[in-house]
């Protein structure tokens, strides 16, 4: 959207009696922008399929007692942050994963799920074990993308300790080089159980 | 103290605690509309609360008594303060202690005790969150009790209930210059004390920024559930006291269950519009570096200096 050209009066005629604040003029002309966006623009979140796919076993039962609430903590324990991307998509306004109940929480106490990303390097192994110890139980733990399921094109690379299943159990995996925002909101949403 | 003030006073607690979530609830939601987003149903923070309630309690070998007890201190301080503060009606049993200065000691005490939980885990963040939280109550704390001054001098008396009757009786005073000043005051203190944007952001990840999530990062299943119901129930508290004290049209002056119904509404009314301007401006505004706070803080202090002089030149 074109932004209307603010025309500094400082230096013009009458400029010193009449100071004019051009900052002032753009903040108002970046509100009414976005005011404008805001009504023009809508909502922008995709319509979402019917039901996720029901889990199974001991996860089933584990994301039964969240009730619907799934507080989520990412570790990148190695990867490229193409998962990042992605990741941090499903939490943009398209797929808006927080309509099901999911929020990024900045702690892995707060947390339920741990989304890691990435195969596990050796400097990330111990504080990988250390974040799934600090997280309160019932939890389950996510490998996301196919460098966190078994080490992707980084697999014999010198500094890589493994997968995260072999540092850490893994509940769900999320398969993808990345996977797309459809597949980590699908994961989260089989959690959420909506 | 009579029946009818002790039910009126338990009645206000119960519906505080239960509306308290819904009304993060309905923010969250309005600014997840204004980003072009569905956003989460207005239930999830009870949700999450009912969650974190069936969670496994988390303690750090480095803390002591501290850490234990301050989720029960904010919840119990917050709790209390729900039932003094002329919500639902201006007889309330705890109306004899329905005392400004209380008030805003008793959610001082939480302040003071969930920044020396930050403390007592030893982690930096914490630390750095607990000096942040003091630094902006060192300097939010004089403005509030200079703006309660202002509201005290004209009615003579720092009880709320009196307060909030004077300006029934006397509606002009609503609009006086030091009614303004000290809403102004009040209002910008309100955002600093429940963590708003632009002096905090409550949804924030970035550790770095944090003042509120900063102190309870090390808190873990119900402890956490207390702290979030707590912090659910101050905003509720700031912006019914805030929404009371300068429009209290609607409040009970008996405790007749009709005249209650009416009040419970009226004043439901007040804060979800208080709470949704809140939201709203949270959209457009983003969170000022923390040397700035000061300043602000500063400006509110300034109004409310300028309240209490009005309200002595003018009275």
């Amino acid at each position: 959207m074109a932004v209307p050209r603010v025309v500094s009066t400082r230096f013009g005629a009458g400029g010193e009696k009449h100071r004019h604040k051009p900052e002032h003029d753009r903040e108002r002309a970046a509100v009414l922008n976005l005011v404008r966006k805001i009504i023009r623009v809508g909502r922008v979140t995709e319509p979402h399929d019917a039901d996720p796919a029901p889990l199974e076993g001991v996860v089933a039962a584990t994301a039964d007692r969240l009730h619907g609430s799934v507080q989520v903590r990412q570790v990148d324990a190695g990867s490229c942050n193409g998962c990042e991307a992605e990741f941090s998509a499903a939490f943009g306004p398209v797929y808006d994963v927080e309509r099901f109940g999911v929020r990024l929480v900045a702690s892995p106490r707060h947390a339920d799920v741990l989304v890691v990303t990435g195969p596990v390097t050796k400097n990330m192994a111990e504080p990988l074990v250390k974040t799934f110890e600090a997280t309160p139980g019932p939890k389950l733990v996510i490998a996301l993308g196919d460098c966190a399921r078994n080490c992707g094109v980084f697999a014999g690379g010198y500094g890589v300790a493994g997968a995260v299943a072999d540092i850490v159990p893994v509940d769900i995996e999320v398969p993808g080089c990345p996977p797309s925002p459809d597949a980590i909101v699908a994961a989260l949403r089989q959690i959420a159980g909506r | 103290m009579s029946l009818t003030g002790t039910a009126v006073a338990l009645l206000q607690v119960v519906l505080t605690i239960a509306a308290a979530p819904f009304l993060v609830g309905v923010m969250r939601l309005i600014r997840a509309r204004l980003e072009g987003r569905v956003g989460p149903p207005i239930v999830q923070p009870w949700r999450d609360l009912r969650k974190l309630l069936g969670k496994d309690r988390m303690v750090s070998d480095n803390t002591g008594w501290v850490f234990s007890i301050a989720p029960l201190v904010l919840l119990a301080s917050a709790t209390l303060v729900a039932g003094i503060v002329p919500f639902l009606s201006t007889k309330s049993a705890l109306d004899q202690v329905g005392d400004l200065f209380a008030v805003v000691y008793l959610l001082l005490l939480g302040t003071v005790f969930l920044s020396l939980a930050g403390l007592d885990a030893g982690t930096a963040f914490g630390g750095m969150g607990s000096s942040r939280a003091m630094t902006i109550t060192a300097i939010a704390e004089p403005t509030v009790l200079v703006a309660i001054f202002a509201l005290s001098v004209s009615t003579g008396s720092s009880n709320l209930g009196s307060i909030v009757a004077a300006t029934l009786a006397h509606p002009a005073t609503a609009a006086s210059p030091e009614s303004l000043l000290a809403f102004a005051a009040l209002a910008v203190v309100t955002i600093a004390e429940t963590g708003r944007i632009p002096v905090d952001n409550p949804n924030t990840h970035l550790e770095l920024t944090m003042i509120h999530e900063a102190m309870v990062l090390e808190y873990s299943g119900p402890d956490l559930a207390l702290i979030e119901l707590a912090a659910h129930l101050r905003l509720v508290v700031f912006l019914g006291l805030l929404s009371n004290l300068f429009v209290p049209w609607g409040i009970a002056t008996t405790a007749q269950p009709l005249q209650l119904l009416g009040a419970a509404v009226a004043v439901a009314v007040k804060i979800v519009v208080l709470a949704a301007v809140i939201a709203i401006v949270e959209v457009f505004m983003a969170k000022v570096r923390l040397f700035r706070v000061p300043e602000l803080l500063a400006a509110s202090f300034v109004l409310a200096f300028l309240a209490v002089t009005a309200s002595f030149f003018l009275a």
